[in-house]
């Protein structure tokens, strides 16, 4: 029985119930196990609460637990007889910016969260902008708490239509998002459809989770792979239980990486980058013998017909589909640093597999997510989004991260103290109309 | 058309990106490997991810010295197949020579943290691959899976950097090193289906065989050089099974009559218990037992 893999990420203000959103998801879809639902028992009974108090089954450290609060980004897995779930589960207040971004990164779905009682608030614009920006393909408004607005079905439309507006001016089609009225804390709509809400027509969260493609944009994409290591063996290295095929082994030159985009097969004509040379591959490798065709995600080992200087930071790319090479890149910087960016700051830039040194220029603009305008900016600080130009020391091959999320990303890396000071992501991928 | 990758193979990609990641980054990487079913799927990992040439790293055991012989046989027979160099550091070194004392519950396994410190400064090992999974426990579920240590070994889960795409950060200073886990977003049932699946040879007490047993803490504990039963305490003969393998003090088995991988996946598929809250007395010491090892330096 065969199962794919969803990665998604919840997003959600304070106090909208998100934890227990993410609670009630794995205890209905018995993910939670009986030690695990007998250690909550016994904490909420502790802090004197009548009914167990799921958010407990997920904020993971002492202080979340201490102050009730969820600090950082938390990974929860759970599977249905057709998928696996990967959940990237983003706190609300500390650090938005910088934990929402980072669930949004490798998520194929978000679900955000807000409050029936107060619909669509400044920090439900905030992660909507993050998520576009991000260009997380889908959507979810999950409109929590509908039990204590007594399930009426017109105040749940009104806020499905003023976030349907804000989706639109953010990006995203129509079909790429879904409004879905629950209660975490009684569970309606979330595993289980409501009986209190017969005039909704659509999916559970559960099942609009179970139902929606896994395939990301990016296997539509040319081909893309970055080289991470040059897999060669050496004579040293060669045991005796190798001596047969020794021959066979001394020749050979592999270049391992993960497809970022794209699918390639064994024929195809690729280039590599930054340097240009052009090829075609003889044989997309793996463990298990050779592939006929690998896409986006697969991690291989491409053979070339011919023997060319490859090492790790050059970047196999379909030749006619290339990339642009630059030194130069205008970028959206999400701040992620303690200390503001200072323009004109040496920093190092990671892009594929090749970490470069670069120079940052001063912001161009920083976007107020409050009027989703772009406002003049004398530096970007923690939890900022901005425009800037970035010089890098060498030419790296960069798509737009509106075309291709993998190629069009970078950290910046601040080399003291070895921190990820922002998430970089080529050209200007939010679209505001 | 492209179809979606199955779940395993999604994984399995994710891994091996981590393995090469780190071997393109670091110059002195080590693979904790005890024979437990989850470094030996890290092991399997890593040779899959450096076919047809060997794995570029060595192996490190941190040895509580309360060991199964079986595991200890097969750590040994896979080392010698793979032809890759294994370090023992030893807890029984340590008491031997009074660096560290035996605890009072007799207990090994929170006394393997300083070993494991002191072998990866020997060895200056800057990258410490280990077979944590974020579904193991609350707190490792916010762990990274390139997790900065500091000198000293610590954690501190405040100071964590980002973790975005694909990208890892993995600097560090002289003195620092960096845990690395690749199998971070493996499901207990992910990693049976995948040994399952590959073929994955494990150590014999992983499957169900009758063992003399005594009750402690409502975990089945067998007799072994930590100690016996207590007079209190009644031997039974059970067909039992390990869902994991740690120091033998505190790893429990569980009573089981499945013998084969598919009768392992039905038991864990309808276990109603964690593999750690099952079989684990160390993670039971208090609500945040893990995260109080893990901050001091521990896997």
């Amino acid at each position: 029985m065969s199962k794919d893999l969803l990665r998604f990420a919840t997003a959600g203000s304070v106090d909208d119930g998100k934890s227990t959103l993410v609670g009630r998801l794995l205890y209905d879809t018995k993910s939670v196990l009986a030690d695990q639902i007998e250690a909550v028992q016994r904490a909420s009974v502790d802090k004197g609460l009548s009914t167990p108090d799921l958010s407990l089954l997920v904020d993971g450290l002492r202080a979340e637990r201490e102050q009730g609060i969820t600090i950082d980004v938390a990974y929860r897995y759970f599977s249905t007889p057709t998928r696996e779930f990967v959940l990237a589960d983003t706190p609300g207040h500390v650090q938005y910016t910088r934990n929402t971004v980072t669930g949004a990164s490798t998520a194929e779905l978000a679900v955000l969260l807000v409050d029936a009682r107060h619909g669509i608030v400044e920090q439900t614009r905030r992660h909507a902008t993050v998520l576009a920006l991000l260009r997380v393909p889908r959507v979810v408004l999950a409109i929590n708490k509908i039990d204590l607005v007594g399930y009426d079905e017109e105040t749940l439309q009104t806020i499905a239509k003023e976030f349907g507006a804000l989706a639109r001016s953010l990006g995203f089609a129509d079909d790429a998002v879904q409004t879905i009225p629950v209660s975490a804390l009684v569970g309606d709509n979330v595993v289980d459809r409501s009986p209190h809400t017969s005039w909704y027509e659509g999916p559970t969260l559960l099942e609009h989770l179970e139902s929606v493609p896994v395939v990301g944009p990016e296997v539509a994409k040319p081909f893309r792979m970055p080289v991470q290591y040059v897999i060669r063996p050496r004579r040293a290295d060669a045991r005796s239980a190798d001596a047969p095929r020794w021959g066979e082994l001394h020749d050979y030159r592999g270049y391992a990486g993960q497809v970022a985009a794209g699918v390639v097969r064994p024929g195809d004509a690729v280039t590599v980058l930054p340097e240009g040379r052009a090829t075609t591959v003889t044989h997309v490798d793996t463990a298990d013998g050779p592939l006929d065709s690998a896409g986006a995600g697969r991690s291989v080992t491409i053979r070339l017909a011919d023997d060319i200087d490859i090492s790790r930071g050059d970047m196999l790319v379909a030749t006619g589909s290339e990339p642009t090479v630059t030194t130069e890149i205008a970028a959206t910087l999400c701040w992620l640093g303690d200390r503001p960016l200072r323009p004109g700051a040496r920093l190092l830039l990671k892009h594929g597999t090749r970490t470069t040194p670069v120079m940052v220029g001063a912001p161009e603009a920083r976007l107020d997510t409050e009027t989703l305008t772009e406002v003049p900016a004398e530096t970007l600080e923690l939890n900022d989004i901005g425009r800037v130009t970035v010089r890098t020391a060498d030419a790296l091959p960069v798509d737009e991260y509106a075309d291709v999320r993998a190629t069009g990303s970078f950290l910046l890396i601040d080399p003291p103290s070895g921190n990820t000071v922002a998430a970089g992501l080529i050209g200007t991928p939010l679209a505001l109309s | 058309m492209t179809v979606a990758l199955d779940a395993l193979d999604a994984l399995e990609s994710e891994s091996i990106h981590i393995f090469r990641e780190v071997a393109g980054e670091f110059d002195r990487p080590v693979i904790l490997f005890s024979g437990g079913k989850d470094s030996t799927l890290l092991v399997h990992l890593a040779v899959k991810a450096f076919a047809p040439a060997p794995v570029p790293f060595p192996l490190l055991h941190v040895d509580t010295g309360h060991n199964f012989d079986e595991v200890i046989d097969f750590r040994d027979t896979i080392v010698e197949r793979l032809g890759l160099r294994l370090e023992v550091a030893k807890v029984q070194d340590y008491i031997d020579d009074g660096r560290l004392v035996e605890r009072a519950d007799g207990t090994r396994n929170p006394l393997q943290t300083q070993p494991l410190l002191d072998a990866i400064v020997e060895n200056r090992f800057d990258a410490v691959f280990g077979g944590g999974r974020r579904d193991e426990e609350r707190a490792r579920a916010k762990e990274r899976i390139m997790s900065l240590r500091d000198a000293f070994g610590r954690w501190d889960p405040r100071k964590q950097r980002p973790e975005l795409w694909n990208l890892y950060n993995g600097r560090h200073a002289a003195g620092e090193h960096v845990r690395v886990f690749p199998i971070s977003n493996w499901t207990e049932l992910d990693v049976w289906r995948y040994i399952q699946r590959e073929e994955i040879e494990l150590p014999s007490i992983y499957y169900a065989h009758r063992r003399e047993v005594y009750k402690r803490d409502g975990m089945w504990l067998a007799e072994g050089p930590w100690g016996g039963p207590r007079p209190t305490e009644t031997v039974e003969n059970l067909s039992v099974r390990y869902r994991t393998v740690g120091d033998g003090s505190c790893t429990g088995a569980v009573e089981s009559t499945a013998t084969t991988l598919d009768e392992i996946i039905a038991e864990v598929t309808a276990s109603r218990l964690t593999e750690r809250g099952a079989t684990r007395a160390d993670d039971r010491l208090s609500e945040a037992a893990m995260e109080d090892r893990k901050r001091e330096g521990y896997f």
